[in-house]
């Protein structure tokens, strides 16, 4: 899974007196159950720790987020 | 019935010393997105919903406990050995004052936990659908508690919380998927 595959840009209305410095892009997560309806059987697993670490044993549901990526 | 097990779901490191992160913490302690209205939503739906899917919700909503644990947890850390000038910077006077160093269910702005925030509708559907917004809701907290720490030891263990709120909004959609299926059972002899 790609992270950039899971971020949705928008660019809002910039008003020509809006008081602060505009944001032109702003982003939103859409992580991977949104796009599965029911697991399908046998999907590859992560080894246990990193499963652990991350989260999920399944490669296919996992949505890296980092700081300040908005 | 619980069977306790004396550790946590998933180790909890804090490695800075911020009394601020605290305060914010708190919103998934005893916020209306917390992991307490999150436990108490599930295991209280469960008697009303559809065989089929008690167990999920019985086995979820025992998961958001453990999650509740590393919360105070985090909690615990940042504020156990925290001054009471340390704990007034940090916004946490009004806290101290009430509660010395205690947690409380309470959210960011110390509007304390109400059974309000959880619904129970009787209706599955209603009711899944209810747990999958909130299951959402929660993953977003933890984005922006992500965002106001640059504490990577924290900042894993609230990726490892937000990756179970995706995986948990994915089991109750797969419930909704069982419970619309059930027309389409045929008995095969």
């Amino acid at each position: 899974m790609m992270l950039t595959n899971q971020i949705r840009c928008w660019q809002p209305f910039i008003g020509p007196f809006d008081p602060c410095k505009p944001m032109l892009v702003k982003t939103f997560v859409t992580p991977p159950n949104l796009f599965i309806p029911f697991q399908p059987p046998r999907l590859p697993q992560f080894p246990p720790y990193e499963a652990l670490q991350k989260g999920t044993l399944w490669p296919l549901f996992f949505s890296p987020y980092d700081c300040r990526q908005q | 019935m619980w069977i306790y097990e004396k550790k946590l779901q998933y180790p909890v490191r804090v490695s800075k010393c911020d009394p601020r992160m605290a305060k914010f913490l708190i919103e998934q302690y005893g916020g209306s997105d917390g992991e307490l209205a999150a436990a108490l939503r599930y295991l209280n739906q469960r008697y009303t919903i559809p065989d089929k899917v008690i167990g999920l919700l019985t086995d979820i909503g025992t998961e958001e406990f453990a999650h509740l644990e590393m919360i105070a947890t985090m909690v615990y850390k940042l504020t156990k050995d925290a001054t009471v000038q340390q704990m007034e910077a940090a916004g946490l006077g009004a806290h101290f004052a009430n509660h010395n160093r205690a947690l409380f269910y309470e959210n960011a702005a110390g509007v304390p936990w109400t059974a309000a925030y959880i619904a129970a509708k009787g209706d599955p559907i209603a009711d899944l659908y209810e747990d999958i917004a909130a299951e959402e809701k929660a993953r977003a907290t933890y984005q922006w508690l992500i965002e106001m720490t640059d504490d990577v030891d924290l900042q894993d263990g609230l990726k490892f919380l937000r990756q179970r709120e995706i995986i948990h909004a994915q089991r109750f959609k797969e419930a909704v998927e069982i419970l619309k299926a059930e027309k389409d059972v045929k008995k095969v002899f």
